[in-house]
Parts: C-alpha cells; structure tokens; sequence
C-alpha cells in the first residue's frame, strides 16, 4: 500500500446538491421575472439589476477580506441577494440616485450578512433588510414609480393608487407600476414552481403567506386577487419569505411563520401604510428562533414520557 | 404470475430517508470460497459485549471450528478458529474502530481440516436453539454484530409473534445478503422453520428491498412451502430507500410498530434476524460447524474482479485485496462495510470479522470540505428519526447540553442520511455522535 488513505467519518458518499447549486436555481427561478422587468421598465430595470448584483459581490468580497473569512461569492448566494434587492427597487432609482442602490447592497451583504458572519447567520432576510433602510432613509425616491413601456412617466403603484382600477390580466401580468420584479406574478409563479420541483424550497410557505392573504382580505371585504397580486406579495412569499436561514426549521414552523407574514401584511397595509410584506417578513424573521423552539418535532418511536 | 399477489407490500412507511445509487455491481456474482490463507489473525471481540478470554495457548494445534476463546460475560460470542493449524502467539491488536483487542495468531498447515468432534446438533426446544445460537459464536451478520443468542433469550412473559427475516441490504455496494438468499437458500429455509417452532412464533415476514427481484423470487419458495399450510410465511416487497434495513425503518415497515427509545424489537412482539445470520445458524445445526467463515462483498473502484467472496475469518484485507486485483492507482480510501456505515481503515493490514459484510477499495478522492449551513433543512427532512441534525449542530457548538438533549439527538441511529444530503458537505453523522456523546457524558 503506497496511497495514502483517506480515513473519515461515514458516510462516505454525498448526494450531488451543493450550495451553489441551489443558488443557481434561484437565480433560474428569478430570471423570468427580471427578463420580464426589463421589457417593462426597459434600460432602467437592467442597471438596477447590474448595478445591484456587481455591488453585492463586491461587498461580500470586501467583507470576507475585513472579517478574514474565506472568500464566498463562488457559492453565488450575494448574486441572489442582489438581484433580490434590485427587483425590490422601483425603477425611479435608475439615474442619478443609483448610488441608493449601492447603499443597499452595502445593507444588505456588509452589514446585515457579513456583519454578523456571512452566509447562514444572518438574523433577517438581507434584500429585505436594504429595502427597508432604504425605505425609510429615501421615502420620497423609494416610492416614485414609472409605467411600464414609458420614459419615467410616474405612475402610483396599485395598492397606492385607489382612483384606479385594475383588471385581473393587468395584475397577473404585472402591467403596471411598481418595483421593478414584483409586479408580474405569472413569471413569479413560475419561478417559484420551478423551485418546488427541483426541491430548492417546500411549498407551505408560499402558500400559507399567499392563500393567507387571500383570506384575510377577504374577511375584512377587500378583493383577494387584488391582495395578492400587489404589493409584492408573491416575490415576497415565494423568494423573500422562503430564504432558508431565516425561516422556520419545520412543516408547522413554516406554517406559522407564512401565516404570520399574512397576518401583519394585512395589518399594515389596513392603517396609513400601503405596502406591508417588506416590514411584515422583517418582523417575522426575529420571530423564527422563537417559532423553530416551540415546534421541535417529536422523533420517531416518541412515547409522553410516564408521570 | 399468481405468485406475486402474495408477496406483501410494506405495511408502514416512515418519513426522511434516502434514495442512493445501487451499484450493486456484484449481484450476480456467485460467491468463490477464499483459498485458505497461510495465516489468520482472530480477534477475540468482534461483537458487542464482553471480550472473550483465549481457551487456547502458544504452539496449541486447532482445527477449523476449534474454540479459541470465549467468556462467561451474558453478553458476548465465543469465537472458533477459521482454519487447521497451529498457535502462534496470542497479542492484541487494533480494531478497525480504534479500540485494541487480544487476538489468536494461527499459522495455517494449509488443509483445513474440520474439527473432529464437531457433529450436527439436535434442536429440541426454545433452550437448545439458544445454546446453538451461542455455541457456533454467531451475532448480527448484517453489520451491528450483537450475539443472536440474546436476541432469541427472551423473558418467559415476552410474547412473540412476528419473527421479520431482514434481507433488505439497503447500503449501496454489497450484495453478500442477496447472494446468501439465493447460495444459502435451504438453510434459510429449514432455518426459518425451525426457529418459528422452536419459539412458537405465528408468522414470518422475510423482507427485502424491491432493487432485489431474484431473492425475492427465491425466497418466495420459503413462503409457499408446504409446513406453511396456514400461510403464515410471507415474502414483503420493500421500498428501496435507504436505511431500509434499519431495524426500528423494517419493523414500522413491516408491521407498523414503533420502537421507543431505548427499546428492543421483543418489547413490541418481534425479532429481527438477517438472512444471512439465519444461514449460518442453521449450516451450524446442520453440520456442527460454527460460524468461521463469512460472504463479504469485495468492490469498488480501485478492485479489478469485484465479487463476492467466502472468507475465512481472519484472514488479511492485504491478501483478499492481492486475490481481486488492485488496480494501478490504488485506492483512496478502504471501507469495512458500506459507504454510508462503514468504517474507513487507514492501511490494509485489518482483518476480516464477524460483522464485515462488504470490503469496499474506492477511487473517489473527493473529501469534501465543509461550507457555512444554510439552514436549507435537507438534513431534517431526510432524517428517518425526524431530528434537526443542523440545528443540533449549533447547540453543540455552544456546548449547550440541555438543548441538544430537547432536540432528542439521543434517537439518532447514525445512518448518515443527513450527511449525505447536506449541500453544504457539513459532517454531520460525526455531530450527531459526538452529540450523542455529550449528553451520554452530562448524564
């Protein structure tokens, strides 16, 4: 024997799935959706993207450098959080406020990803975290939204916009204001279904957000489809909501967690606010250490233990 | 095609769990007697429970079934010499699992000539099948290497009514059970017979993985045997999805019932045998000899003739891999047992015992490096215990006992199946023991 052997702990074969993979099926799952937001908000929507994705790896760089951890933007998990963060941007960034978007992904992956030891420990979803600073540091910027297939025509987005209405095939295909990715649900549906085939994310999360909506608005006399198709429910419930590290552990966890994002959606959005997924799955993400402790699964072969 | 309405289908289904390749190169692979090595080295524990103390001395000559050592511990397998020959020394030696153990050297005189005082036995009752359990030194042939004298011990109050034949070999690689149903097959068929009297047991149900067609085709000739008049002999048709084979997954399996923690299969009115442990028992009712040789499994990358072979105990891994060929490249790294259980070994001068049902001699030299958790919670939804193996991890890197104690990481079986899904090529079959571990230290 002149090889060197390799002694580990069993076992001693891996199934294929690794990280990167699983962030490239997001990104797959996305790319419908923001093709889609680049014919509707044209040059405007692929800066944001450019811009919002070259800052994230460049920062998740940079903070691996100053934390002096090992490099990660091979794995491709800053791609995804910057090309979250631009979807969730409205295309009235794209101009001389571009540098906003920077600022984001500096939120975003330094300080709430890197800050707090890079991938798998940050605390809250990091796009959505940018977005709210960002929100609250520029309301006025945050909330300019263009027409699709026009030249910064500013337009309210639908939720905002209680003067118009909106028919069912101008919300399924998104055909009006917004951020840039949030607005075409069927490409977003799409993506997501993507996910759930190839095994990236469990669909009880999306669905329990989603369908809790739906039922909320309906009890308080709002149209459902109009709920959900606005507002950025879908890219929240089905990519935002979804994100492994902030979210539940378990099938009821999940559940909880979905519906909870429903709930305080459906809060906010009833008082002065309009737009409520954002600040709704920012709540909820403190909440999952708290919701993965109360819903340990019982192990198999689990008796009540004798009194 | 009648037949085939009478093979069961599971019963029960328990959640996680794998799908892995098969590679069950070897399947066809009529097993080949070893030729008798010039010198075995016999471990004195190869099972679970007490070391046997060696019953023979320096320069002692033994034959092949020869006792060479046992003990008087309730837990514990004697062990028999696997060849004809003389004792060279007695010293201890490094187990494949890091402990040390007294073993009997034996210069084989190259003819292996039986015991002569060994004779077929004469079963009569529950009391004499238990003895020749012990006697011919057999313990779970599958992996485990528990003396089946104990399993079959049970209290006078233990009422058993299911006696399950485990030849679902859910580990990739090796095909030494299924070679066993289909060589071996009389002795599994007297064998099955004989303990279902002998224990009063009311029905049987040989279960195996779905991948194996021809001993389930095999075997079905158990169940329509003609003692069988009530039909309380049935083959089941398992669902290929690893660990399969794992005794509390067979029993839900097979009949639904859960095993708690830290109970036996008796406490819920069964036992679990494998096929192969079944043969032995039974070769040694037959013919008084004890369990001295085994069917291992030799593949892999890095083996030129894969195949199935009948070892003497003993005998060096160096010269079963001289006898199927090495390949230029050499191995990466050497496995006793399968790649999601076994052991890796760091050199070839380990010997084969009782429980090494495959030897495998792999070219992947892919050591995965582990990268942050995501958290994506494949290891918890493959876990067939449904543990959070991720989340344990986290408690014990934190030290923090009490939760990993809430996380009942005590259930895990260490098959492995988080590990194997873990994009993120985390050890977590290792965590999982050293959890184990901590909470068995905090107790």
């Amino acid at each position: 024997m002149t090889n060197k052997l390799i002694v580990s702990s069993s076992p001693h074969i891996h199934a294929p799935d690794t990280t990167r993979g699983i962030m490239f099926d997001v990104i797959t799952a996305l790319f419908p959706a923001s093709a889609f937001s680049i014919v509707l908000f044209g040059w405007r929507a692929a800066l944001l993207i450019a811009v919002c994705i070259a800052s994230s790896v460049l920062f998740e760089y940079l903070g691996c450098k100053v934390f002096k951890t090992e490099v990660t933007i091979k794995n491709l998990s800053a791609v995804v959080t910057g090309l979250l963060l631009a979807l969730n941007l409205p295309p009235s960034l794209a101009g001389k406020n571009i540098w906003m978007a920077v600022v984001g992904s500096f939120v975003a992956i330094f300080i709430v990803k890197q800050m707090f030891g890079g991938l798998g420990h940050n605390f809250v979803n990091p796009a959505i975290a940018a977005r709210i600073v960002l929100l609250v540091s520029f309301p006025a910027q945050m909330t300019t939204y263009y027409a699709p297939f026009t030249n910064a025509v500013t337009e309210a987005t639908p939720l905002a916009n209680i003067n118009a209405s909106y028919g069912a095939k101008e919300l399924l295909f998104g055909t009006h204001g917004g951020s840039i990715g949030e607005t075409s649900v069927i490409l977003l549906l799409i993506g997501g279904l993507y996910l759930i085939i190839r095994g990236v994310i469990k669909p009880i999360i999306p669905v329990t957000f989603i369908g809790g909506v739906a039922l909320l608005s309906l009890i308080i006399g709002q149209d459902p489809l109009f709920a959900i198709c606005t507002g950025g429910v879908m890219l929240g419930a089905i990519f935002m909501a979804t994100d492994y590290v902030t979210s539940p552990a378990t099938t009821l966890g999940k559940a909880i967690f979905g519906f909870g994002c429903a709930l305080l959606t459906v809060i906010i959005r009833s008082g002065p606010a309009v737009e409520g997924v954002s600040f709704a799955i920012l709540f909820m993400n403190l909440l999952v250490p708290h919701i993965d402790s109360i819903t340990v699964r019982k192990p198999f072969g689990w008796e009540a233990p004798e009194k | 095609m009648e037949q085939k309405e009478t093979i069961l289908s599971p019963v029960g289904r328990t959640g996680g769990g794998s799908y892995l390749p098969h590679r069950k190169n070897t399947s066809l692979c009529e097993s080949v007697v070893f030729p008798t090595p010039s010198k075995v080295v016999i471990p004195l524990s190869q099972h679970i429970g007490a070391p046997c103390t060696p019953t023979v001395k320096k320069d002692d000559k033994v034959y092949v079934g020869t006792l060479i050592g046992d003990s008087d511990a309730p837990v514990s397998a004697p062990v028999h010499s696997s060849v004809s020959g003389t004792v060279e020394k007695i010293e201890d030696i490094l187990l494949p699992n890091g402990k040390t153990s007294p073993a009997v050297f034996i210069d084989s005189d190259g003819e292996m000539t039986p015991d002569p005082n060994l004779k077929p036995i004469k079963i009569k009752n529950k009391n004499d099948l238990i003895k020749a359990a012990r006697d011919c030194g057999l313990v779970g042939l599958g992996g485990a290497g528990f003396p089946t004298h104990i399993k079959l011990k049970l209290k006078d109050e233990t009422r058993i009514d299911t006696l399950i034949i485990n030849g679902a070999e859910c580990e990739p690689y090796i095909t030494a059970d299924e070679r066993c149903c289909l060589e071996d097959f009389d002795d599994i068929l007297e064998g099955v017979y004989l303990i279902k009297e002998m224990l009063n047991i009311d029905k049987v149900i040989i279960a195996i993985e779905n991948n194996k067609e021809s001993a389930i085709e095999k075997l079905y000739a158990v169940a329509s045997d003609k003692r069988d008049a009530d039909d309380t002999v049935k083959v089941m048709r398992l669902t290929t999805k690893y660990p399969q084979g794992a005794e509390k997954v067979l029993i839900y399996s097979a009949l639904k019932r859960k095993i708690p923690l830290g109970k036996l299969p008796s406490d819920v009115g069964c036992i679990v045998l494998n096929v192969s442990s079944i043969a032995a028992l039974y070769k040694y009712i037959r013919t008084g000899m004890p369990l001295v040789s085994r069917r291992v499994t030799v593949d892999g990358g890095a083996v030129l003739n894969p195949c199935n072979l009948i070892i003497p105990l003993g005998t060096k891994i160096s010269e079963v891999l001289d006898y199927c060929g090495r390949t230029e490249d050499g191995p990466s790294r050497l496995l006793l047992g399968g790649p999601m259980m076994g052991t890796a070994i760091p050199n070839d001068d380990f010997v084969i015992t009782k429980t090494n049902n495959a030897l495998l001699s792999l070219t992947e030299d892919e050591v995965p490096a582990p990268t942050a958790c995501i958290h994506c919670g494949r290891c918890a939804s493959h876990c067939p215990m449904r543990l959070n193996p991720s989340a344990i991890e986290q408690a014990l890197n934190i030290g923090n006992t009490h939760k990993i104690k809430k996380l009942y990481a005590d259930y895990c079986m260490e098959c492995g199946s988080c590990a194997f899904n873990c994009p993120a090529r985390r050890p977590l079959a290792q965590v999982m023991r050293m959890a184990k571990n901590e909470l068995r230290r905090n107790k």
